[in-house]
């Protein structure tokens, strides 16, 4: 009998998840396909706009990038909320456990990516690898990875600016996390982390939620972080588009490329220090960064302001100071900026 | 039936508290529903992952945020025979 703590449930056609599956997945791709013939036909002959004039721009921009955004949207979190259904923090915690420095750093990276992990858990989670015995640099790899290599910011790249970019965009996160992470664990910083985590002892039978799923309940997973995640970023979807589209369609070129262009090299650091206090989703602002890197702003830059924003957040900061004194949090916060100023140099040179 | 409600206050941990209090509408059951935000309270019962739900003191559910329906039946569970 499947384990005790699975959820009770009704019991559909075994395979009627994955008939259900497949009819979306078509769906889906139908849409995807005619989505430029349909807004072409939309703003261009109903709406009878002149291509290449303002107004059929910022218009065909802004419908156009929004339905390829959501629908692009939908289908990798639907993917990854399935895949991460699979993983937890707890199997993260058992498989981190003991683990020295190197190899540590390197599974936390990966596992970082698959795992769900809300902010709100960083406390729990951050005191449960501690008392696990994963070693402080590795629980750190696992914090760095996680937020910077999420799905939404790897799909809008890919969706935006091809998978080069996307590809770089996660091993650099990846390079970075473990690096990162290593470099910290060997600073020998555990003076810095609250004492009390030390000496908290975990208690009870831990629950993985991962285990004894489903596939109808792994879908129901998936269709709920589709939901939830929209949910939560349409707005900035909307505003972040909108944006991108009055750019696209009316700052000149020549009033970004003065202070931000390839040539400038101070830009990187620049961006950087402006991400840093920034807090947004990936979605929010990438539609941004196209817009501005179609009117000459070095992609580097732009890839490193916008990890900035993503992997040092303000809100994971205050929770995390529960358990980090501000000396580590400062020193995390740096290393992990400078790794980003680095990044965004090596891109710039590259793309 | 002791019901808690494992989470330091994030937007998840509200969601699961409302879906619980609907669950225990739906079957007309009158219940305390705790929350717990103290994060060594939480670690006691060896939850990394909130939200949690905990049943008369056993953890039913960690690290995601369940339908009502879901609570429904868990809570059946936890009352039945």
């Amino acid at each position: 009998m499947r384990g005790s703590k699975a959820l009770p449930r009704p019991l559909p056609a075994p395979g009627a998840a994955w008939i259900g599956f497949a009819l979306a997945a078509a769906a889906w791709l139908l849409a995807y396909r005619s989505l430029r013939p349909f807004w072409d036909a939309v703003v261009f002959d109903a709406a009878g706009l002149r291509p290449g004039s303002r107004t059929a721009d910022v218009v065909h921009f802004f419908l156009y990038d929004t339905t390829k955004i959501l629908l692009l949207l939908s289908g990798v979190i639907f993917a990854v909320g399935v895949l991460r259904s699979f993983f937890s923090l707890e199997r993260t915690r058992a498989l981190l456990g003991g683990r020295r420095e190197g190899v540590g750093n390197a599974a936390a990276a990966a596992l970082g990516v698959v795992t769900p992990f809300c902010s709100c858990s960083a406390v729990p989670a951050f005191v449960g690898f501690v008392a696990a015995g994963v070693p402080l640099g590795v629980t750190l790899s696992f914090l760095i990875a996680s937020p910077m290599v999420n799905e939404v910011a790897v799909v809008l790249l890919y969706g935006l600016f091809g998978w080069k970019v996307a590809l770089l965009y996660v091993a650099s996160g990846l390079v970075l996390a473990v690096a990162a992470g290593f470099a910290l664990g060997r600073m020998n910083l555990e003076r810095w982390v609250e004492p009390f985590v030390y000496e908290t002892r975990v208690g009870g039978v831990a629950l993985d939620p991962s285990r004894g799923l489903g596939w109808d309940e792994r879908f129901a997973i998936g269709r709920q972080e589709v939901r939830s995640i929209l949910a939560r970023i349409w707005p900035y979807l909307l505003v972040g588009i909108g944006l991108g589209a009055l750019i696209h369609g009316w700052v000149p070129e020549s009033f970004f490329l003065r202070w931000a262009g390839p040539d400038r090299p101070w830009a990187v650091p620049f961006a950087v220090a402006l991400g840093i206090p920034l807090y947004s989703n990936a979605a929010g602002v990438l539609p941004l960064i196209e817009a501005l890197h179609a009117k000459g702003v070095a992609m580097g830059t732009l890839l490193a302001f916008m990890m900035a924003v993503v992997a040092l957040s303000l809100p994971e900061m205050v929770l995390l100071r529960r358990v980090l004194k501000p000396a580590l949090i400062l020193v995390y916060v740096a290393i992990v900026g400078l790794g980003i100023v680095l990044t965004g140099y090596l891109f710039n040179a590259i793309l | 039936m002791e019901i808690k409600v494992l989470g330091m206050g994030c937007q998840s941990c509200r969601t699961l508290k409302a879906n619980v209090a609907k669950a225990l509408n739906d079957l007309a059951l009158k219940a305390e529903v705790e929350e717990v935000t103290d994060f060594g309270e939480i670690l006691g019962y060896g939850v990394s992952s909130t939200p949690a739900l905990v049943l008369d003191g056993k953890v039913v559910l960690a690290g995601r945020v369940p339908q009502a329906g879901q609570i429904r039946a868990l809570l059946e569970q936890a009352t039945g025979p």
